[in-house]
């Protein structure tokens, strides 16, 4: 039994995020949230705060935190505007499922509904894109609201959880007393897999000529990635990952038969309608991996796995549903097993991408001539960090190359914007990725137009020297929107391009080392260079302005209507 | 095809979860016909009882969704002959038209009642089926009708193993 303190609600808050053991808070102070920064200058060894230069990024910083700690993020703000400026990044995390613990200050309580100063309504306005999310008032609500909010964040399918703080609670005294949540009687998050399904399961298997295994970010949440590997090891299933699958599985494992979806690969798209069999692992099937749902795996029988019920028979009818948790469902899957994939399915995968290989890949890694192209920086960069690094994304065409070139090898090594496509997620992530993994390469991979979105985080980067690469890929356009212009409205290149400073000097007057690279015999010295600096390191890149990212699945089309190239 | 609905959801009774249901329907477009919110014979825990004009494979996915909201415990959706529900209507009417019309025969026919009298209106009470308020309603319009409310279908549901059971047999919260 643990005695009793008394403690203020700001101090309270300070005490139940210590025994949720956290370490690492993302941050910006302001008025209503002053007596938390108060006790928080008292607290320095044990809360490491990072200071941001927008609330967004701190909202994005806690929530990359997370995905390469596997700990939950924290994330704190003022009332009114400093709350609303975390808006996207809790959208952001709310639509990946990643943990993140949002705490926002609000005017005192006898002020609420007043349109007081710098006062939202934080709880309205956060609820479709919230797991749970509570009002403090009073200050002996804290322990338990803060113990609910991890609780919440973590189990089941994660996502964010935000807990708004009068003013008043944080001043109040009273007897601190934490208890950490066990169990809550409404809330099921850890679903009993039924045996009957898993034979069901291998039933399906048995039957099944061309099986297809898509395995999605649930597998990384649920810390699967071993059992999935005895699975696929044994059973020879080609396996496609999702966009935010990616790094479940070494690329370079021969079932690996590459990406899903709209930019994904072209072998695991097309022959998604071939199948006979789909085995969907935490995944959702998504409408940028879907196409077309009503031409989408029509020869295939749907096993779907996923741990939130809400997401079976949502976008895709399964005909065997499984409600349980991947990882407990490949445990019971693997000794039972007794299934191999046949060779010549998996030799159709290999056919295709080789296809894809010689009519996208070789053009866009070997260019004889012309401008540098981004694919080419990437393979040069996965080469030279052994694909050991922590990639970082924006949103855009960076980011698909950036997915489709790394050829990701380790779990939880791309942190990546899914659901949301969150222009300006990349340098704060980049931030958030290097706090929570101090020795480990971090790169970003932005675009000019992205990286204008957040660029002011460069100030976090170099107040704490953190030693993230920053590679920008300077098209002098929107390229993703430009590439849908090409393709679909006649080239009318309407608001997207736009000039950009100059990224190296404005790097240089952060204090963070950069170059610029435009000639390709300049390419290796340069990366080479950045990657053994030290510090962090700004380099800028210009590619070929009017590159189009393909494969690409139009959209409207269905998946096997994959196209190369633009005139397929 | 779409049809009535009535989705029950259980949960604990915290501020906003309101909000948090109804915006699963505003998101998806759908209508809700009518809502109503209770206590339960368990103690501490509430009940919403929603009933939605959808397709069957709509109401599915709503109640999926419904049923993940942290703090509800359980939802579930019944078609009309799966539950007994009933609603209360009240209507308006002139005195002067209800003095003259022979609405005593109309009421006692039809199984309502008149509530209140006053000098210039009486207030009619009439509890049913909504196909029965809606007939009151439509025999009540030659009299003029000066105002008209109903209190949304409440529904008791006929299966067998009562709700209360399961909620009975939940584990407490439980703490480290
Ligand atoms: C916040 C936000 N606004 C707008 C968009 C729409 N959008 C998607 S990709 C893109 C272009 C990105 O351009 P840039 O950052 O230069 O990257 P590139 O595609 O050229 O790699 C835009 C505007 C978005 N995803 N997010």
């Amino acid at each position: 039994m643990e005695e009793k303190t008394r403690v203020s609600g700001a101090e309270a808050l300070l005490l139940s995020l210590i025994r949720e053991k956290v370490d690492t808070i993302f941050g910006y102070p302001g008025g209503a949230i002053m007596p938390m920064y108060d006790k928080m200058y008292d607290k320095h060894d044990l809360l490491n705060h990072i200071l941001v230069r927008h609330e967004q990024g701190a909202a994005h910083a806690a929530q990359a935190y997370a995905q390469v700690t596997g700990k939950p993020g924290v994330c704190f703000a003022t009332s009114g505007p400093g709350a609303t400026n975390l808006m996207t990044g809790i959208t952001n995390a709310n639509l990946d499922s990643i943990p993140v613990v949002f705490i926002t200050a609000q005017v005192p309580s006898g002020l609420l509904g007043t349109d007081a100063f710098q006062e939202t309504d934080m709880i309205s306005l956060s609820m479709p894109v919230t797991k749970w999310n509570y009002q403090i008032t009073s200050a002996e609500k804290i322990p338990e609201a803060v113990a609910k909010a991890f609780y919440f964040a973590k189990s089941g399918r994660p996502g964010p959880v935000l807990l708004d703080i009068t003013k008043d609670a944080q001043i109040q005294e009273f007897d601190f007393h934490y208890k950490r949540i066990k169990s809550i009687r409404s809330y099921n998050p850890k679903p009993t897999l039924d045996k009957n399904q898993v034979q069901q399961a291998l039933d399906m298997m048995s039957q099944s000529k061309k099986p297809l295994l898509l395995a999605g970010h649930g597998i990384l949440i649920a810390n699967a990635r071993d059992e999935l590997m005895e699975f696929v090891d044994k059973t020879k299933i080609p396996t496609a990952v999702t966009l935010l699958g990616k790094s479940v599985i070494d690329e370079e494992h021969p079932c690996f038969v590459g990406m899903l979806g709209m930019h994904g690969n072209y072998a695991p798209n097309k022959l998604t309608n071939e199948a006979d069999l789909i085995i969907a692992a935490g995944m959702r099937f998504d409408d940028r991996v879907t196409g077309d749902i009503s031409r989408y795996a029509p020869n295939a029988k749907i096993i779907h796995v996923d741990i939130d019920k809400a997401e079976l028979n949502k976008n895709v009818k399964a005909d065997l549903a499984i409600h349980a948790d991947i990882k407990d469902f490949l445990q019971q899957i693997v000794p039972a097993q007794y299934y191999t994939c046949n060779s010549e399915w998996r030799q159709e995968f290999k056919r295709l991408n080789e296809m894809e290989k010689e009519k996208v890949i070789a053009p866009e890694l070997y260019p004889e001539n012309g401008h540098l192209r981004a694919g080419e920086v990437i393979s040069k960069v996965s080469q030279l960090t052994k694909r050991e690094a922590i990639v970082v994304t924006d949103v855009g065409q960076n980011q698909m190359m950036a997915a489709r070139y790394y050829g990701f090898k380790n779990p939880n090594t791309l942190i990546t914007s899914g659901g949301l496509g969150t222009m300006g997620f990349g340098l704060p992530a980049a931030v958030g990725a290097q706090v929570g993994k101090p020795d480990k390469t971090v790169v970003l991979f932005t675009g000019d137009g992205g990286f204008q979105m957040t660029a002011q985080e460069l100030g976090t980067v170099v107040q704490y020297q953190l030693p993230v690469k920053i590679i920008i890929f300077n098209n002098n356009f929107l390229g993703m929107v430009r590439q849908w212009q090409n393709l679909f409205n006649d080239k009318r290149y309407a608001q997207t391009t736009m000039p950009t400073p100059d990224f190296p000097m404005m790097a240089k007057s952060f204090g963070i080392e950069s170059k610029w690279v435009r000639e390709r015999d300049q390419l290796d010295n340069t990366i080479e260079e950045m990657f053994s600096h030290e510090g962090p390191y700004l380099l800028e890149v210009s590619i070929e302005k009017e590159a189009n990212v393909f494969p690409m699945i139009y959209p409207g089309k269905a998946v096997d209507e994959i196209v190369l190239h633009e005139d397929q | 095809m779409k049809e009535l609905f009535t989705i029950i959801a259980f949960s604990e009774n915290h501020i906003g979860l309101l909000n948090r249901i109804t915006i699963i329907f505003t998101r998806r477009h759908i209508n809700i016909e009518s809502l109503t919110v209770s206590s339960t014979e368990v103690k501490g825990i509430h009940r919403f009882n929603i009933v939605v004009y959808e397709t069957r494979e709509q109401v599915e996915k709503v109640v999926a969704q419904i049923e993940k909201v942290s703090e509800v415990m359980r939802a579930e959706y019944y078609t009309n002959d799966e539950v007994v529900s009933r609603e209360i209507a009240l209507y308006k009417i002139p005195l002067k038209t209800a003095i003259e019309e022979n609405l005593e025969q109309l009421l006692r026919e039809y199984d309502a009642r008149m509530v209140d009298v006053q000098s210039d209106f009486v207030v009619i009470e009439k509890t049913g089926h909504v196909e029965d308020t809606e007939k009151i309603y439509d025999l009540l319009e030659p009299f003029g009708i000066l105002q008209f409310v109903r209190s949304g279908s409440i529904p008791i549901t006929k299966q067998r193993k009562e709700l209360s059971t399961y909620l009975n047999e939940l584990p407490r919260d439980e703490y480290a």
